[in-house]
């Protein structure tokens, strides 16, 4: 079966999702994953919006975080900061979407800026937005990435939201309440860390090699000794994101 | 007391150059006209906060208003990167203080409390804590644990965009509503532009409706379609078709001047600049309606 890369990330990060996970979902391909998982196997999925919508249930494909397809029909559209604090710092939600510039070994993320001067940037990206306190304080974070070396270095640029920091136990030793990056899914396969913190690859896809993950990761990257892997795309996910969900493609033809 | 002025009246009596300036919005009811207009009235040194700048932050630094911009995230929502105000920050020609979302709100919620500061609790994510010194860490007297803290943030100007307002100043929201309540408030000046003008009893008919009252209001300002090419909710949908072709637009110094002198100077207000976009644009914004059920006050 043909599918793109984007698709096949989306797939495989929509199975993660448990039902009646309370999710907070980025737009693009996050919400794509999140929206497959409540038509498949979780009906009960709680989708929270960074612009302060809970209970989404997007009519349309919605093109922002902010789109006004979320707020029709949601179950409660609250401000910036009762959903950063009560929803979030509260210890509310189950699951948070990150995605960044780059992602390091253990797991800590880049959007601010490549260069190592952070008053003179070479690129000077995004920002946090909600990402730094939804990797400390989500229970579990998912990240989706395509697989690319430039993507995965030893050490990000700067540290924008946090995995593991430096690996062992720092990250409970900083006191954070969520459990932080649990998996990183790419084009190639599954990454999770492993007891000491640090991504290792832990799935395939089909198709798909270890040499090729090595070869697209900047660090010397551990290869679980039960390598699994992941089941093949299915028909009916295809159908309910092409024909339901992206029909026009938006987000499942792009590359990452 | 009726604080109704035109939007140009507004932004002449209330807006200086060197201010700070919150227009305020999460993608939804963004203060575009209000915005276009300090643009034509050649506002200078302006610091530009917002948790997320974006198109209307673009075009008021290409336009020459702003020395600095206070952020969480800047983007051009939806679509990638906000490119002018990207290339002055790397330029080195624009000054820049940054936040997570949940920093930068804290900060108004703070003084929109009266409040020198408010905690949060930490991230373990320090790059920016040793990039922007307000944020600080404190010990919380109680548990002995370290929080963090970031200041009061008092805009001298609030920008905010709602669905009606009384010609006092009481205002309706309702979709998103962001962090215009918490800036209201923040703020030492509130400019209202407002997509209707309804009498005081529409507004006394939903009280819970009321997220900023007239009383901090210092201009309101009747301005319909004043958030395209962002959108009111239940009055007009996002414009997608303009953030992708800002996308564009931004790319190129010659195109964006033109576009400035289009779009911006090359009209009087927001009903010219709105009439401008012609019929086809105004039917494909229109939104079939969605009433909610009416509540039950009770007279009593």
């Amino acid at each position: 079966m043909d599918y793109s890369p984007s698709e096949l990330m989306i797939v495989n990060a929509a199975r993660l999702l448990k039902d009646g996970d309370v999710v907070f979902v980025g737009v693009g391909q996050p919400n794509l994953a999140c929206n497959l998982a409540k038509r498949t196997h979780a009906p009960n999925l709680v989708m929270i919006y960074e612009a302060g919508v809970i209970g989404a249930e997007p009519a349309r494909l919605p093109l922002s975080i902010g789109d006004p397809t979320l707020v029709s029909g949601a179950l409660s559209v609250v401000s910036m900061y009762d959903i950063f604090a009560l929803y979030l710092q509260r210890g509310n939600v189950d699951v948070g979407f990150l995605g960044g510039a780059q992602i390091d070994r253990y797991g800590n993320i880049n959007a601010t800026m490549i260069g190592n001067d952070y008053a003179h940037p070479k690129v000077r990206l995004p920002g946090s937005g909600g990402a730094q306190e939804i990797a400390a304080w989500a229970n579990r974070c998912y990240i989706m990435t395509p697989h690319q070396k430039r993507r995965f270095p030893e050490r990000v640029d700067f540290l924008t939201s946090a995995g593991y920091l430096n690996g062992g136990h720092a990250r409970e030793d900083a006191g954070l309440r969520g459990h932080g990056p649990v998996a990183v899914v790419t084009d190639l396969g599954i990454l999770e860390p492993d007891s000491d913190g640090e991504l290792m690859l832990t799935a395939l896809h089909p198709g798909k090699t270890v040499e090729m993950a090595r070869e697209n990761t900047g660090w010397d990257l551990k290869i679980a000794a039960a390598l699994r892997q992941t089941d093949p795309v299915t028909e009916r996910e295809l159908q309910i994101l092409r024909e339901e969900l992206d029909p026009t493609g938006i987000y499942l033809k792009s590359t990452g | 007391m009726s604080r109704l002025i035109s939007l140009h009246d507004a932004i002449a009596q209330f807006v200086h150059d060197g201010d700070l300036v919150y227009a305020a919005g999460f993608t939804h009811l963004i203060p575009f006209a209000a915005g276009h207009e300090i643009i034509r009235q050649g506002k200078r040194n302006l610091t530009l906060a917002r948790a997320t700048p974006d198109l209307i932050y673009d075009q008021m630094v290409a336009a020459g208003c702003a020395r600095k911009v206070i952020f969480s995230y800047m983007g051009n929502p939806g679509v990638g990167s906000l490119r002018l105000v990207r290339a002055a920050i790397e330029r080195g020609e624009l000054e820049w203080e940054e936040y997570s979302h949940f920093g930068m709100i804290t900060r108004l919620q703070a003084a929109a409390s009266g409040l020198p500061f408010l905690p949060m609790n930490q991230t373990a994510a320090t790059d920016l804590e040793r990039a922007n010194p307000n944020i600080k860490r404190v010990t919380d007297p109680y548990s002995g644990r370290e929080v963090i803290t970031v200041p009061a943030l008092h805009p001298d100007v609030a920008i905010v965009h709602v669905q009606r307002a009384d010609e006092n100043g009481n205002a309706h929201l309702w979709g998103i509503i962001g962090e215009q309540k918490e800036v209201a408030f923040a703020a030492r000046r509130v400019i209202l532009t407002a997509e209707e003008i309804v009498p005081e009893t529409v507004i006394r008919s939903d009280p819970n409706r009321t997220l900023i009252p007239g009383f901090l209001v210092s201009a309101v300002c009747h301005v319909p379609y004043a958030a395209h090419p962002s959108y009111a909710q239940g009055y007009y949908d996002r414009d997608n078709e303009f953030y992708l072709a800002w996308d564009k637009i931004s790319a190129d110094p010659e195109a964006t001047r033109r576009y400035l002198e289009e779009w911006v100077y090359g009209v009087r207000d927001r009903a010219e600049y709105w009439a401008k976009l012609g019929e086809e644009k105004h039917t494909r914004l229109r939104v079939p309606p969605l009433w909610s059920e009416p509540v039950n006050y009770g007279r009593y």
